[in-house]
């Protein structure tokens, strides 16, 4: 099971800029690699990061994406993110990470703005 | 702000007049203050270090029943919180296992003792996130190896074994961590081998890993062949370092290249 660390300031003013913070934990396999035995480990990569706004009182797939990234074999295990936004209303932050071998870990942040 | 902080010491230890101890403490660095300020950034902020993924799986497990007792480490021990200051006095002896026994053991004692579950094997996951969200409750706490006979034997054996010359390159510990020490190894600066952030998130292991770990890839490093993982030799080892370390601030979970 991943898990993953976000940080979203708990409430935020109308117009505020916002900095969101997403790290989470993957092995980020290459497939370059070999093993001490010299088989080549196969590729685990996330391909793509997403995190989606939903106001609050709408549906979940309502949402609008805030921020979208494709991944590649250059990027260090357990990736960090970092992106700003700005704060218009309440809702949640929905984040999504999808992979090789099926990975898939979602999360999701209430964001209240004043 | 570390360094300005030991140098206001020294000089307030100064006018006291105990100048000789002030630059006996002076000296001692945590291999955080040899590295890049990037790397330092990642390990003072608990929302970059990766290490802290870890912690939240090791609280996670905390919690969690298992066994044959199905108890889980929050029934006895209560909320994590109460652990402060335990990672800050490991290597101890321990009456249960008759011997000086490091966090890991301990954890892996109740394991099989008071869980009646499979000891974790060694540098397993489960096994570092608890005991790295054990060490994150003494961030801060000085180390302080308790004193007891059994355990002063170990750090008299550690400290032989540290000045003890090892493998093809023929170096002890204490050649590269207190002459050497500052200097370059490669493209590695060689830190004076403190043990004060362990767990620790390795760069270059892309993982959280043990002091063990780190240990053995010294020992490869100059080319002798590593104790195994759990061997009654690293342990002393850790003694030792803890011991020579004492009073240093743990700062787990650290990050190291
Ligand atoms: C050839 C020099 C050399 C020898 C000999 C050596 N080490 Fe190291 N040691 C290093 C280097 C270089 C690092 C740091 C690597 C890095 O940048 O991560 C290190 C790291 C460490 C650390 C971690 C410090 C920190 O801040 O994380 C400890 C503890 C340590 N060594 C203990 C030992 C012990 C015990 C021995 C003897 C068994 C030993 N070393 C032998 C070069 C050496
Ligand atoms: C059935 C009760 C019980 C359970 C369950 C239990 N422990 Fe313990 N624990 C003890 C006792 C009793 C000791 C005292 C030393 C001993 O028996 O090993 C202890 C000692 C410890 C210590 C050392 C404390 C110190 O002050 O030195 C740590 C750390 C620890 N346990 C961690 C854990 C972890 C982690 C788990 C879950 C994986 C766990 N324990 C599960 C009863 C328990």
């Amino acid at each position: 099971m991943a898990r993953a660390l976000i940080t979203v300031p708990r409430t935020a003013k109308r117009g505020e800029i916002l900095e969101i913070r997403a790290l989470v934990q993957h092995p980020m396999e290459t497939g370059y690699r070999r093993s001490s035995e010299g088989d080549l480990l196969p590729r685990d990569l996330i391909r793509r990061f997403s995190c989606r706004f939903v106001e609050s009182g709408k549906t979940d797939d309502t949402g609008v994406i805030v921020i979208a990234a494709t991944l590649h074999a250059a990027i260090a295990a357990n990736p960090y993110l970092s992106f700003n936004l700005r704060a218009a209303t309440s809702g949640t932050l929905a984040f999504n990470w999808e992979g090789d071998n099926g990975f898939s870990h979602r999360e999701q942040v209430a964001l209240i703005v004043t | 702000m570390r360094k300005i902080g030991v140098a206001t010491r020294v000089i307030a230890l100064a006018m006291l007049g105990f100048v000789s101890l002030a630059v006996a403490q002076s000296t001692r660095q945590s291999g955080f203050d040899f590295m890049q300020p990037a790397t330092q950034a990642l390990q003072k902020d608990d929302t970059q270090n990766p290490a802290m993924l870890w912690v939240k799986d090791g609280q996670a497990i905390w919690a969690q029943r298992d066994g044959a007792t199905q108890k889980s480490c929050a029934d006895c021990h209560g909320d994590i919180k109460r652990t402060r200051g335990v990672a800050a006095r490991y290597p101890q002896y321990s009456a249960e296992a008759k011997g000086v026994i490091n966090l890991s053991q301990q954890i892996n004692q109740c394991r099989t003792t008071h869980q009646q579950a499979k000891a974790w094997p060694a540098e397993d996951a489960s096994l570092l996130g608890v005991e790295t969200a054990i060490a994150v409750e003494s961030r801060g706490q000085p180390l302080a190896p308790p004193a007891q006979s059994q355990l002063v034997d170990a750090q008299k054996r550690g400290e032989a074994a540290f000045d003890r010359r090892i493998g093809q390159v023929d170096l002890s510990c204490r050649d590269c961590h207190e002459s050497l020490a500052g200097k370059r190894l490669g493209g590695n600066i060689i830190p004076q081998g403190h043990p004060t952030g362990y767990p620790i998130y390795r760069l270059e292991w892309q993982a959280v890993g043990s002091l063990q770990r780190r240990l053995r890839n010294c020992m490869t490093a100059v080319r002798s062949e590593p104790y195994p993982y759990g061997a009654s030799e690293l342990v002393d080892l850790e003694a030792y370092l803890a011991n020579r370390a004492a009073g240093m601030q743990l700062e787990s979970p650290g990050v190291r290249p």
